[in-house]
């Protein structure tokens, strides 16, 4: 055997092992993006910290984004309940969360309970939210779900920014706030700090026996590294934790007599409730479900993760956002929407901020028209250097749209099913197929089957 | 499109057929003068009937009589304009489908509503009553899903019988989408028995079926109305079914019954003659 041969074939069988295993399908793709991300911050001539805070961010924003994907799976995916409120979702999970944790004496005051009290609470009541955004809606057509959850969402969004909420009191003399336009700058302090540091709250606390011995092993082994940067990729990587217990839960629901149940409202309702299924329980259970796991996403993502919240954090653009990773993903697919959500986060979210540099870097794009007039008009004289600067400089935002369209336009046109959109993951807690010898063996007396329609 | 022929004095004339067939005893179904307006048009029109217990009744009629509206009415999957429906004596006219089915009344669709991305096998799986796992927490939490893999075990067992019995275990693991028009109806009969009903309302359900499985379903059907005292609605335009199955038969006529009783006298009706039979030579 040649070792081209012999390459080939390592190579089928890679590929064989991707689309058998979920697993190694996602742990490919994340290797992956690690790689490109380590690629880009040596490109830009990153020291170790940089570099280990490169890959802090990759694993933070592919968990939160794969995280809030597979809650919109369930929805949308799953049930075919088309929720674009997402923002609204996540904005109830985080403020309830920041609301119940802040200390009293802050500004805004909150109710400074434990921290674990206000994941929980950010989660009930984004699942509240949701069976009252639900309640009315779902026992009308199914677009008008869309309309008030997007209603939902902004009307949320704006409430959070409203000034006369800032602060104000309970009727029992408690005070609380929302801090209006501002936000909340007083969420706890991401909970693995507490692995590291004595006191939570302050890295200047000192740390605590195993944060020494974590912060001495990257002494050892890279020299002096940051410890914050290590904080936030401990971080990343409690978040991947959380996602695979999602991802366990969602698939446990998809395989059982409920996700089937989800699967054929999904599919033609009338039949679903002509089989004697209450679709409506099932949908308002299915809701709340997504929505608590979105007020999750929320905490995990704008809590503790940005150390701040506030309104604008919370446009319906962000919903646009987790549309599109589902659509890559794939819609009805857990292990879709994980990739979906990597691709995004990845591709779309990261790769946008870092490329201007990049380009800058290698190019040495000095030019930095103000106006598009000055950034065409070279064009003329050969110059197209001032077109790009004006694009990288003035318009980065506006390069992640394009990206997203571009991508958009191909997947439409050569995947519309997205990457994983195409598997059918069977609803059941067994596996189905097994049943036919078993149906045989016991030979059931009512078939009398002319032959020959066999399996083989 | 609908005879001309219509006579005045009609209804009339089946209330006192359904007086006449009064045993004094509830009947599964009851519908007294069933009423259901589309806009302008009146699709059943004072409908009243009954179908006698463990009975293989037949409801027959020209097209757009108003048959299917009236299976809609019944099983809620339309809100009735007027009238009552009573299933083993509870009035369930305007009740939620998925109400009707738990009581035991399942119907099929004249033009198959098949659950086109899901499997053969999951169309099947979905159609069992009152399924532990359907329950969220007993799908999620471990304590509970032994019980629910068990019962999926069981379900899956009968599933498997079901299919091969209608001769379509072969497309088992194929989306139902890509079943041909014969084979989905096949799946939505198997589908409708597989709810344990104790009244399954059929419509067209051997259209497109070849004639050695009809034999065979409507012996299968003869089968559970003697051992499980199931009863049946049937809609057939086919008269060599009707006639040598059905009995009583119903005729609907612009939304209303025209006529009842054995197919001997339905056959030589001579309000039936004009409005059907005329039509169909
Ligand atoms: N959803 C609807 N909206 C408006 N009109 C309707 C609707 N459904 C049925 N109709 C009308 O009601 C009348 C009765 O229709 P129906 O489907 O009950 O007839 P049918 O007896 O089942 O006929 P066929 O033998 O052709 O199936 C028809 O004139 C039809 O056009
Ligand atoms: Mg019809």
């Amino acid at each position: 055997m040649s070792s081209d041969q012999f390459q080939t074939g390592r190579l089928t069988q890679f590929r064989e092992l991707l689309e058998r295993s979920d697993a190694a399908l996602v742990l490919t793709a994340m290797a992956a993006f690690y790689l490109l991300f380590l690629g880009i911050g040596a490109i830009l001539n990153y020291d170790v910290a940089g570099l280990i805070s490169i890959l802090g961010q990759v694993t933070f924003f592919t968990a939160v984004y794969a995280l809030i994907v597979l809650a919109l799976n369930l929805h949308w995916g799953y049930a075919g309940l088309f929720n674009i409120g997402i923002a609204g979702f996540m904005a109830v999970g985080v403020y309830t969360m920041a609301m119940l944790t802040a200390p009293p004496t802050g500004s805004p005051p909150g109710l400074g309970l434990p921290v674990a009290v206000g994941i929980v609470g950010g989660m009930l009541a984004a699942a509240l939210v949701g069976l009252v955004t639900a309640l009315p809606a779902l026992r009308l057509r199914a677009d008008y779900l869309a309309i008030v959850t997007v209603a939902i969402s902004e009307i949320i969004r704006l409430t959070y920014n409203s000034p006369a909420f800032s602060t104000f009191t309970l009727p029992g003399g408690i005070a609380l706030g929302t801090g209006g336009a501002s936000g909340i700058g007083t969420v706890p302090s991401n909970p693995v700090q507490a692995i590291y540091y004595v006191d939570p709250s302050s890295a200047a606390s000192g740390t605590t026996p195993i944060g020494a011995a974590i912060f001495g092993f990257f002494e050892a082994v890279f020299g002096v590294v940051r410890s914050a940067v290590i904080v936030d990729l401990t971080y990343g990587l409690v978040l991947a934790v959380v996602v695979f217990l999602v991802y366990t839960l969602l698939a446990r629901v998809g395989n059982s007599p409920f996700g089937r149940v989800l699967k054929a409202i999904r599919e033609d309702e009338v039949v679903a409730k002509s089989l004697g299924k209450d679709t409506n329980r099932f949908k308002i259970k299915t809701f709340m479900l997504g929505c608590a796991l979105m007020g999750l996403a929320g905490v995990l993502w704008q809590g503790f993760g940005t150390g701040a919240v506030y309104p604008q954090a919370f446009r319906p653009e962000l919903t646009f956002y987790i549309f599109i990773a589902v659509i890559i993903g794939g819609a009805g697919s857990n292990t879709g929407s994980v990739l979906g959500g990597a691709v995004f986060a990845n591709l779309l979210f990261l790769l946008p901020q870092y490329l201007p540099n990049i380009i800058e870097q290698t190019f040495s794009i000095q030019a930095d028209p103000n106006n598009f007039i000055a950034a065409v008009g070279p064009i003329a004289a050969g110059e197209i250097a001032p077109l790009l600067g004006y694009i990288l400089n003035q318009r980065l935002p506006a390069l992640r749209f394009v990206f997203v369209g571009v991508l958009l336009v191909y997947l439409m046109q050569n995947r519309p099913e997205g990457l994983l959109g195409h598997r059918t993951e069977t609803a059941a807690a067994v596996n189905l197929s097994e049943g036919h010898t078993a149906a045989e063996q016991t030979g059931s007396d009512l078939t009398a089957p002319e032959g020959g329609v066999d399996d083989e | 499109m609908s005879s001309e022929s219509a006579v005045d004095g009609v209804g009339e004339d089946s209330a006192a057929i359904n007086a006449a067939g009064d045993s004094g005893e509830e009947p599964p179904l009851r519908v007294e003068n069933l009423r259901k307006e589309f806009g302008g048009i009146t699709a059943v029109d004072g409908a009243s009937f009954e179908v006698a217990d463990g009975s293989l009744t037949g409801l027959i009629g020209p097209n757009g009589a108003g048959k299917s509206t009236t299976f809609n009415c019944i099983t809620g999957v339309q809100e009735p304009t007027g009238g009552a429906v009573y299933f083993n004596g509870s009035d369930i006219a305007g009740r939620a489908p998925n109400a009707i089915v738990n009581r035991g009344l399942v119907r099929t669709f004249q033009i198959a509503r098949e659950l086109a991305e899901m499997t053969v096998l999951e169309n099947l799986m979905l159609a069992p009553q009152r399924q532990q796992g359907e329950a969220l927490y007993r799908s999620v939490l471990p304590p509970f899903r032994d019980g629910v893999i068990e019962e999926e075990t069981e379900l899956r067992e009968a599933v498997w019988e079901s299919l091969e019995f209608f001769e379509i275990d072969h497309l088992a693991e194929e989306q139902a989408g890509n079943l041909s028009g014969g084979q989905r109806k096949l799946l939505e009969l198997a589908r409708a028995l597989m709810t344990d009903p104790d009244m399954l309302l059929l419509d067209e359900p051997f259209a497109g079926v070849n004639p050695t499985l009809e034999a065979k379903l409507l012996d299968r059907i003869n089968q559970l109305r003697a051992e499980e005292g199931l009863t049946f609605l049937l809609v057939e335009h086919d008269m060599d079914i009707i006639m040598e199955h059905c009995d009583p038969v119903i005729v609907m006529h612009q939304g209303h019954v025209l006529a009842e009783g054995r197919p001997g006298e339905i056959r030589n009706n001579e309000r039936v003659v004009d409005a059907y039979f005329g039509e169909q030579r």
